[in-house]
Order: structure tokens, then sequence, then C-alpha cells
């Protein structure tokens, strides 16, 4: 908008850019050129963000010569919402069905992420039920999402959909637990400060172990289904190494880090909930390439598998919720807080800054995906536009969490 | 875990000339986090992540915050005479705090599983002089989250291999996440039965229609 | 032997091809909208106002208070306060919703507005077959669309309502109580000679 229109409608309410560019003194960077000029031999690709392969609408400016990558820089912010604005302007408790909508497959622990800092601002303590609830459910999403991964990743390697609605029959079974506990398959919108949101209910538990009974059975017939896979092996061994040093420098978290080999888990480190009560092991990989990142995940599942047996076996009675919680009224005193959890797709935090309003004065997400996508460039050189597909199918994004 | 109050004492002691202070935090979380001024902030983020003691090399969450100009009033007690007799009276001082904008950074360590130390940086103002040293070369898991602060907030970053927006389009020219950003108020919306937004919508499509 | 791993998976596949025929947990398609597969009792789809008795209008809940305008997070409500007062379930005049708007294309179902009301006024639906081809209007749902009866309440989510009519009976008999208490203290100081005032 130029000087003059902004004088022109002084009179009015005030337009975008209100006090106008004259006021702040910057300039705008300008933008890298492309290198795919004409004469170089290089071609410059847009890959999305209309792209049936690219998780979402996420963009990938590629640079080629011949079929192998030269230069790649990720596009992203179409789906931008500008939740942290929308949570400045509600209450606390108002942007807990926005948390859900972040990464949309794994609603629940973005309600548990969101909780614990909430918690750690407010000093609030969850009673024993709550946080085996919290756990059996932050594991029943692991399951879900880690399932859902490997069946996208097979369809972007062209398995047309076959291993993902194996997949998706076992989520169904995951999701009507969800709905029949929180009454909503996806956007659960259950946790609370200080607790969870209703009680289980009757016959809850005997189907949950009932799913966690059958579903070793479903990753034995999984891992006979494609383990053995010629293409497979062919197309993700040796694609995308990403070493050690790179992905801790990086920021890199989550299953992608372990695969690289870096033992951190934050689920073992910060040992937040109950957690230092199960005894599961953290898989770690060799190379960091994408059958690592893979059978990460496969491990994973059976590891979740292990800590929702003991938890459904071991869950005690007793209240729901801090009796100090409000619902109405939630005001915590001035400060704050960044709590974290292992979300089934890194480290999820939450940075809240409270001035003793009850709406934060700053909320930030912390989100996995879009500090896990920071090297996907050096993941990607000198690879083949094939493989490019296949390795962002492994960094596993969601693009309502790397918007926001 | 090192406290940081010590973590203090041997960043000045090994950092000449850096400037730090402790910000408290009265919440039940605790956490409080170290100001660093903008010319040694690279010594010393660069310090942080070698010192064997430390190793913090994983820099999990940078984040801008807006801080604009604020009249902070607060009670003083002061002696003064009233009806010839000295006593002490509260008086509200009024003080001008001025706007800034500020970078936090929370700092782990993979090596060594502890954390996390935060570290905050201060522009000059809100207009001008928001420029902040980029921590990229240290950590390169800054790259992408100091582009959203500068997209978001309009700090630039000096040292930044690549500073553009990132979850705005190219052409965009305002800072959404700054407290004084206005809506415009001619995007396309849904009008909700009670909203202003459909009154502003209106009042926009009949500005439009008159000019 | 090259391909046999291949070959092991197109015999998973098979064996699920063949056994969709034959066991149930193998043919998990429901034919929609021919077949529909039952709800959960906690399902949630948009909100709906709860009535007692046969009228809607004497037997609305809601007393339009307004908490869950304030706190619904994409401010779908739109309330009205009426003028005048009508009586409620224990007889005590309240005012009553002029207008009650719910905008279902911005409703997001997070159940925060059925949590927070403290009159058990308004509470989810189950009805999800909800879509019409008018983009402004026939998305808004107004007080007459939205207001149902309890036994409505009962079918689609027993438990709960049978637990909200537990305490609403309660609450309202603990009131009779307080009231007649109130009353026969009132009737005993009457008819006490201390009554009577001072003997002059």
């Amino acid at each position: 908008m130029s000087a003059e229109t902004v004088t022109a409608a002084a009179a009015e309410p005030p337009a975008f850019g209100a006090a106008g560019p004259a006021a702040r003194h910057y300039e705008i960077l300008p933008k890298t050129p492309p290198a795919g000029d004409a004469g170089s031999g290089l071609l410059e690709v847009s890959m999305g963000p209309h792209h049936p392969s690219t998780h979402g609408v996420f963009r990938m400016d590629v640079v080629l010569d011949g079929e192998r990558v030269v230069k790649l820089k990720p596009v992203f912010g179409y789906l931008h919402r500008n939740h942290e604005k929308i949570a400045e302007g509600t209450t606390y408790l108002s942007s807990m069905p926005y948390t859900d909508r972040l990464d949309y497959f794994c609603s629940l622990t973005n309600n548990w992420a969101y909780a614990l800092a909430v918690e750690k601002l407010a000093g609030l303590e969850v009673p024993e039920r709550a946080e085996f609830i919290r756990v059996i459910t932050a594991e029943l999403t692991r399951l879900q999402n880690h399932v859902c991964l490997i069946g996208f990743l097979l369809q972007d390697m062209g398995a047309l959909g076959t291993p993902l609605m194996y997949a998706f029959r076992e989520r169904e079974k995951i999701l009507d637990l969800f709905e029949s506990l929180t009454g909503a398959r996806m956007m659960c919108n259950y946790m609370r400060f200080g607790g969870c949101r209703v009680d289980l209910p009757e016959g809850w538990l005997e189907a949950a172990k009932t799913v966690v009974e059958e579903y070793p059975r479903f990753l034995d017939e999984f891992e006979r289904f494609l383990g053995g896979n010629e293409i497979l092996l062919a197309r993700t061994q040796g694609v995308g190494a990403l070493p050690k040093e790179l992905a801790v420098n990086a920021g890199v978290t989550g299953p992608m880090l372990r695969a690289s080999g870096v033992n951190y888990d934050i689920r073992k480190v910060d040992l937040y909930g109950i957690y230092d009560r199960f005894d599961f092991k953290v898989p770690l990989g060799e190379r960091g390439d994408v059958f690592d990142r893979y059978m990460i995940r496969v491990l994973e599942m059976r590891e979740s598998l292990k800590i929702l047996s003991r938890a459904l076996a071991d869950i005690p009675s007793g209240p729901i919720i801090d009796p100090k919680a409000k619902l109405r009224g939630f005001r915590p005193k001035p400060g704050e807080a960044y709590g974290r959890i292992e979300a089934p797709k890194g480290e999820l935090g939450f940075y809240l800054i409270s001035d003793g309003s009850p709406n934060p004065y700053r909320y930030r997400v912390r989100p996995p995906s879009f500090i896990n996508l920071t090297i996907l460039e050096d993941m990607c050189l000198n690879h083949l536009v094939a493989d490019v597909v296949i390795i962002l199918g492994s960094v596993d994004i969601v693009l309502g969490e790397v918007d926001r | 875990m090192i406290a940081l109050d010590r973590i203090k004492t041997q960043l000045e002691a090994t950092v000449p000339g850096a400037r730090l202070e402790i910000v408290p935090n009265d919440s039940p979380s605790g956490q409080r986090s170290l100001l660093v001024d903008c010319a040694h902030a690279a010594a010393v983020a660069e310090r942080l992540r070698d010192d064997p003691d430390l190793r913090l090399d994983y820099a999990s969450n940078v984040t801008g915050v807006d801080w604009p100009e604020a009249e902070l009033s607060e009670k003083v007690k002061i002696k003064r005479v009233v009806e010839g007799v000295e006593s002490e009276v509260e008086e509200i001082r009024k003080t001008l705090r001025p706007g800034c904008l500020e970078a936090v950074y929370h700092l782990y360590s993979m090596e060594k599983k502890h954390g996390p130390v935060i570290l905050r940086m201060r522009t000059e103002n809100r207009t001008d002089k928001a420029r902040l040293p980029s921590l990229t070369a240290v950590w390169r898991a800054c790259e992408f989250q100091e582009r959203e602060i500068y997209d978001l907030y309009g700090i630039l970053f000096d040292g930044h291999p690549d500073l553009r927006r990132i979850l705005m389009w190219d052409g965009f020219q305002d800072h959404p996440m700054r407290k004084d950003y206005v809506e415009p108020d001619d995007y396309e919306y849904e009008p909700t039965p009670h909203d202003e937004v459909l009154e502003r919508a209106k009042g926009h499509h009949s500005r439009e229609a008159a000019t | 032997m090259l391909g046999e791993g291949i070959l092991k998976g197109m015999a998973e596949t098979a064996r699920n091809f063949v056994g969709s025929y034959v066991s149930k947990d193998r043919l998990v398609t429901v034919q929609y909208p021919e077949e529909r597969l039952p709800l959960k009792e906690a399902t949630r789809q948009f909100p709906f106002l709860v009535y007692d008795g046969d009228d809607w209008q004497k037997g609305l809940r809601c007393v339009a208070c307004q908490i869950c305008e304030k706190e619904c997070p994409p401010k779908c409500i739109y309330i009205e306060k009426s003028k005048d007062k009508k009586p409620d379930y224990i007889g005590k005049p309240q005012l009553y919703p002029a207008t009650f708007d719910i905008d279902l294309s911005v409703c997001m179902s997070c159940q925060i507005c059925v949590e927070v009301c403290p009159f058990d006024a308004i509470k989810m639906d189950t009805e999800y077959e909800l879509s019409t081809d008018d983009r402004f209007g026939g998305l808004l749902s107004h007080k007459e669309q939205l207001a149902k009866s309890n036994g409505h309440y009962h079918q689609i989510h027993p438990t709960e309502a049978a637990e909200v009519d537990g305490h609403l009976a309660a609450e309202k008999t603990r009131l009779e109580a307080k009231a007649k208490a109130a009353g026969e203290a009132k009737a005993r100081a009457k008819a006490s000679p201390a009554a009577l005032g001072p003997i002059r």
C-alpha cells in the first residue's frame, strides 16, 4: 500500500498497515534469485502445493541437474492460520480446541503438551488416575500416528494404497476408542488444566485391552507383508542419510533423530507425567536413512504396546482433575513457562507468557514438523526426484503443525 | 544441572565484555532466563555450546516477543510533609517502559540430557533499530525459526543465511504478530451473524462501490 | 530368490481378499448411505437447547446468562435477552433468550459451551447430516430449530441425561426443603408471643 492511499483513508476506520510503511524503517530483503536461468542447464521445478505426495499444502522449489537435486528450498505457509495470535485474543481454555487442529492426526498429544505447559505456569497438580489416562491416550495416539505414517510412506513409494488401507483399518479401532471416550474421533479437546475432562465410560478399559491385545497380530501381519519387500528395501536403504551431529545441531527430534543414532527421548529425559514407572526401550537406528526411520517407527509401536498393556492393568481409581483448577476465570500469575512432551512426531513444546490476565500474553507452539524440515535440503542433495518424495514422507510432516 | 547464577559468572569470566543479566520469573515454573547484549551474543552462544560441562548443543525453541511501550504504575511509599507532619504517604509513580522486541532461545543438551537454559536478546526499539545477531551459525535449528520471527515480528537478524518471509507470502507488508497489527478489512470472510467482521466487510464493500 | 518378499506380500493381500468373503473383521467397508455405523454414546456434533415438558417455549431451560456466548472459542453463539421473565423448573421467574442463534458453519463442536453452562440448558446433538445448499442462511440455526426435548436428550445420551435429571431433581428438592423450612420458621416466629412486640 503506497503512502498516498494511507493518507487518503485516514478519515475511515484503520485499514491494513495503519501505521503506514513510513513508520517502520526496515528494508525487505530480496528473495534469493532462482538458479535455473537460461544457459546454466539447470531446471527449476516447483513441486506442490497441489501435489498428492507432499502431505498437505507444501511446496518445494527444487533445482535439478538432470534428475539429481542441486538445491531445494521448502516453501510453506499455505495453511497459516496465525493460531498464536488467536490464542492471544481468547482465554487459556478456549485455545484448547485450537491445539487439536495443530497436528490433526495426534490431537490428544497436542492437548497434553498444552495442558502441561499451563500446569507448569500455574502450578497445578494432576491426580494419578488422570496421569494414567493421559499416558494411555498418548500411546494410543502414537500407535495410530506411526501406522498412518507407514501407510502414507508406502503410498508415496507407489504401493497404491493397500498398506494405507490396512493401516486405516487398525486406526479405526483406535479412533472408535477415542470417540467413546471424548466424543470426537480426531478433534478430541479432552485434556484440561489439572487433569482430564471426563472419566472413562463403562467398558472402555475392556475395549482398549482388546485393541491392545490384537494389535501385535496386525503388526506381525504388516511385517510379513512389507518387511522383505524388495522394492521397499531398494528404495529406502541408503537414501536420505542424516549424520548424527547435523541432526543434533539442526534441532531434529523424535523418531527422525533416533534413527540417526542419538538417544534422546523426552519421555526418558524429562520423565514428565508418570513415564518413570514404565519399562520400555528406546529403539535407535544406525545410518539415519529412510529405512531406519521406517523401522524405528515399527519398533516404537511395539514399545508403545508394552507401555499400554502395563498402564491398562495398573490404572487406579480416583479423581480426574485437580480440585484447585478453575474452568472459568482462570488467571495464572504473571510469569512464563515452557512445557514439552514427546509427541509422535518429535518434541512438541508450548511457551507461555502470562501477565495475570485471562488471556495469554505470548503463546508459542514449538512445532516438531517445522523444525525437522530445516535439514530437508541437506538430506535431499544429490538424490533423484523420486527419492525427494520418499525422504519428505519419512520426515513425517503435518502441515497443520508446520504452518500453525 | 548447573545453576543459572554459576553459568552467568562463568560466562562473564570467559567472554570478556559480555553484559549478562538474570531475568526473574515469579510463576511456579521458576524458569529464569539470561539476558545477553547483542554484541557478545554469538560468543556467549558458542561458549554455551562448547563448554564441556554444559554442552548445550540443541536449540529447542526460538521465539519472538513483542513488548510495546507501556506505562507502568507502581505504588511507592515516600516520606512527605503533609499538614506540617512528616508521614509516609503512598504515591503512584508512573514510569514509561520503552518498547522493544525480544528473541528468546530455549537451549537443551542432548549429550548431557539437561536443560533448559533460556537466553534472551532485546532490540533497542520497535521501529528502526530492530536488529539482532543471528545464532544460526551456532545452532542450525535457528534457521527457520529466526525467519519466522522476522516474518511475524520484523526483527532483522544479521548474519542469517537466507532471511525471507516464511509463513506469510512474499509481497506481504506488515508483521502480523505485533501487538499493534491491524487486520485488513478486505479479506474474504464468511459473515457470521453477530460479528463486527460483518460490519467491516459491509463498510468495505460500500466504500468500494462508492469509489 | 529375487522377488520372494513381494510374493510373500502378495500372499498376505490374497489372504485378506479371500478372507473378506469369509470373516466379518476382514470386511470393513460400510456401504454408506444404505448402511450406517451405530454412533457411540458420547458422540458430539452440534449443540442443541434442552426443554422440559411439551411446550418448548415454556420449558426451555436456557436463562440467557450468556456464559456460553462468552466462552465459545470461535464466537458462533449470538444471544439476545428477553425483556420479560418466565418461571423456570423450580418456579422462579427467569429471563429467557429472545434470540439464540448458532452459526453451524463456524461451530467447531468443541463442547466448551456445554461444560460451562450452569443450567444444563445446552447439550450436544448427534445429527451430522446437515448439508444444505444455502451458503449463508442455511447453516444458521435459530432457537426454534435448536430447541429439542429432554426426551430426545435421553434418547441420544442416556447416561448423561439420567445424571442431569438426577441432579436437577436433587436441586429442586433441596430448594423446596429450604423454602419449606424458611416458611415454617416464619410461621413459628409469627405465632410466638415475642412477635407481638415489647410490652408497652
